[in-house]
């Protein structure tokens, strides 16, 4: 097979503390993130995509969150179970994150400059003056104009776009090895998102780091990714390369996305939407955790969840009715 | 900037002086028992009260006797006290030095200790920590002031023999039993300053730590040291500076009992006095004082505010 993936995560499950209890927010994921790879992770709000982004990390909110099973293996080490210190190693230097709110995202209070240099200053052991140089430049590369001058400034002086700039700054200061970007253009609007996105795509092939951008928008991951997930309700539904997944997308879920997905030139007509909503994390759904929306839901979704079964090396879906009879057509 | 919004805030704060002033000039009719009587002393006959009285301008209109008492003021004429053998301004200018010291001691008491044990509640929510100490901080917004000062008296001066029990010597005279003197009655006084500062210090960092730059902070790689000492101090302190001006106002408050209590010749002191001795000069001069000390206050905790939130320093 090819060569060693840069995370792996597997059979993840992630559980909140709610009032009724502890309630399940992601259940058995697992994918692997390849070296230099480009992987989207698509699904509606509420998926479990940033609990699985977060997880990584390991930046839940602690006393509220556990993890009940899994490994998140990345350079030999799983990451669940790395100690605290070495957790403080690995972010910010070998894996950064980008999150969805630029305006909340940034500390209001210290400069762009202060707030680029300290994972410099952290993880590379540049000096405050160094540190401010390569800040310098790093908003030159995010393409931030007169960027000497604003290095010195705050955030509340910075458009929303801009500020997602800076976040990038602050994420690819340290040259990780792994970019996540959670949702990094949904709070933005159009035109500034494919500026966005085009930024991250350069900076990927520039700086040669496996990025994960995580969207609701399977539109911005077409554009954007070689590999698909797609998740439901906190788990993964289907798994496959972008190009497997737009000519035979298997899972009901995934052809229901791109049912809705506006089509770029075709003629104006009312969109698409999947019938019903995302099920709560307390909600108990037997079976299958997309057949009360399923069109072509027979008994068997909902008596038992299905595996996510590879249907080629490359793809895996999780449903029982499409995964019966592998090979057939 | 800084420059103009500072001129702003003085001009705002001239009708609060002016405010004050009135009210000060309205204690001398609005007070039961005639200033006039009062003054000309026990067993005046009719005829030295009614010189008393034109000697003080009672005779005249309202608007007359108004207008003198600014053109007094304006002369840095504060009139002369009827107890003390001085003038008011004199009589405050000795005391001020041990309010300030009282008030600054208990100060240096209540930031580090309030702002401290505020973050930590907030930094170990819902933990046994964080019931420790609001329960403390309960007790101290709680307890009367003057009783646990009195309690205090008992154990550290009664019985331990640790402290003075009262009395004040200056700094420039004994730094050390200066410290003596003062360090009780300013630890008395900060219980009730520590109590509210850590609350409305663990409010502010609740309302920070669950803000999304604080996982940014932590997403970097940052200590739990760099991102709560750093992060989100500063912007809790913002929060906390807001809420200086009440704090520092009462302990103005406060020190008036403080005094009582351990005998110290403050102003808190001199005005308990004047009241009871009935110098209107006197009482008129203090609140004159308290009216000035407020206002500088809150310009003080403006032009921190401003130094200490950048999106107010460049707007
Ligand atoms: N801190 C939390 N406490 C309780 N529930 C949470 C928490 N974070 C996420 N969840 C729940 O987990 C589920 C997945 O959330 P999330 O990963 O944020 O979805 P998304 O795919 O939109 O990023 C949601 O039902 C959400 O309500
Ligand atoms: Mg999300």
């Amino acid at each position: 097979m090819a060569s060693e993936p840069l995370v792996s995560i597997e059979n993840l499950t992630v559980q909140f503390r709610t009032d009724r209890g502890w309630a399940t927010a992601t259940e058995s994921v697992s994918f692997d993130i390849g070296d230099g790879d480009c992987l989207g992770v698509v699904g509606e709000s509420g998926s479990g995509k940033s609990v699985t982004a977060l997880s990584i990390l390991r930046l839940h909110a602690r006393g509220t969150s556990r993890f009940n099973s899994g490994t998140i293996r990345y350079d030999g080490r799983d990451l669940l179970r790395a100690s605290e210190r070495d957790m403080r190693a690995i972010r910010g230097r070998d894996i950064a994150m980008v999150f969805q709110d630029p305006m909340s995202s940034l500390n209001p209070v210290l400069t762009i400059c202060d707030q680029i240099s300290e994972t410099l200053m952290l993880h590379r052991g540049l000096s405050r003056i160094e540190a401010r140089k390569r800040a310098i430049e790093l908003l030159d590369l995010v393409r931030i104009a007169d960027a000497a001058r604003r290095v010195d400034e705050y955030p509340h002086r910075f458009s929303g776009g801009m500020r997602q700039r800076v976040m990038i700054a602050i994420a690819i200061a340290c040259r990780p090895r792994l970019l996540i970007a959670d949702e990094p253009t949904t709070a933005l609007d159009v035109t500034i998102q494919a500026q966005i996105l085009e930024l991250l795509r350069d900076l990927r092939t520039e700086l040669n780091m496996a990025v994960m951008l995580i969207s609701h928008d399977l539109g911005v991951i077409a554009e954007f990714a070689r590999r698909v997930v797609v998740m439901y309700a906190g788990r993964v539904v289907e798994d496959a390369p972008v190009d497997v997944l737009f000519r035979k997308a298997m899972h009901p879920y995934t052809e229901g996305l791109m049912a809705s997905m506006p089509a770029l030139d075709g003629p104006v007509r009312r969109l698409y939407s999947i019938p019903g909503r995302i099920p709560d994390i307390n909600e108990q759904v037997a079976g299958c955790r997309f057949s009360p929306r399923c069109g072509h839901a027979e008994a068997v979704c909902l008596t038992a969840m299905p595996d996510l079964v590879p249907v080629s090396p490359d793809h895996r879906v999780r449903c029982a009715p499409r995964t019966r009879t592998t090979g057939a057509g | 900037m800084i420059g103009r919004l500072l001129l702003f805030k003085l001009l705002q704060a001239v009708p609060v002086i002016l405010i004050v002033s009135v009210l000060a000039f309205l204690l001398m009719s609005l007070l039961p028992g005639d200033p006039a009587v009062i003054i000309a002393g026990e067993g005046a006959t009719a005829e030295a009260i009614e010189t008393v009285r034109r000697g003080l301008g009672l005779d005249q209109p309202f608007h007359i006797q108004l207008g003198r008492w600014f053109a007094r003021l304006a002369e840095g004429n504060f009139g002369a006290s009827l107890m003390l053998n001085q003038s008011v301004l004199s009589a405050m200018g000795e005391r001020l030095p041990v309010t300030l010291s009282l008030a600054g001691l208990s100060l240096a008491i209540t930031l580090p200790i309030g702002i401290f044990a505020g973050s930590i509640a907030a930094y170990y929510r819902q933990s046994w920590i964080d019931s420790l100490v609001m329960t403390v901080a309960l007790l101290g917004v709680s307890i009367p002031g003057f009783w646990i000062a009195i309690v205090a008296v008992i154990l550290f001066s009664v019985t331990l023999g640790w402290l003075p029990s009262s009395g004040y010597v200056p700094m420039s005279q004994d730094a050390v039993q200066w410290f003596r003197a003062l360090i009780m009655p300013a630890a008395m006084l900060s219980l009730f300053q520590i109590g509210f500062l850590a609350r409305m210090t663990r409010s502010a960092m609740l309302d920070v730590l669950s803000q999304d730059f604080i996982r940014t902070a932590r997403s970097k790689g940052l200590s739990e040291w760099k991102t709560v000492g750093k992060h989100a101090f500063r912007n809790a302190l913002i929060m906390v500076i807001t809420t200086m001006g009440i704090l520092v106002s009462t302990a103005i408050g406060g020190s008036v009992v403080i005094e009582q209590v351990f005998a110290l010749p403050g102003i808190g002191r001199l005005v308990v006095q004047g009241i009871l001795a009935r110098d209107y000069p006197l009482v008129q001069g203090v609140m004159l004082i308290y009216g000035f000390a407020f206002v500088i206050i809150n310009l003080t905790v403006d032009v921190l505010y401003t130094f200490a939130d950048p999106r107010v320093r460049y707007d």
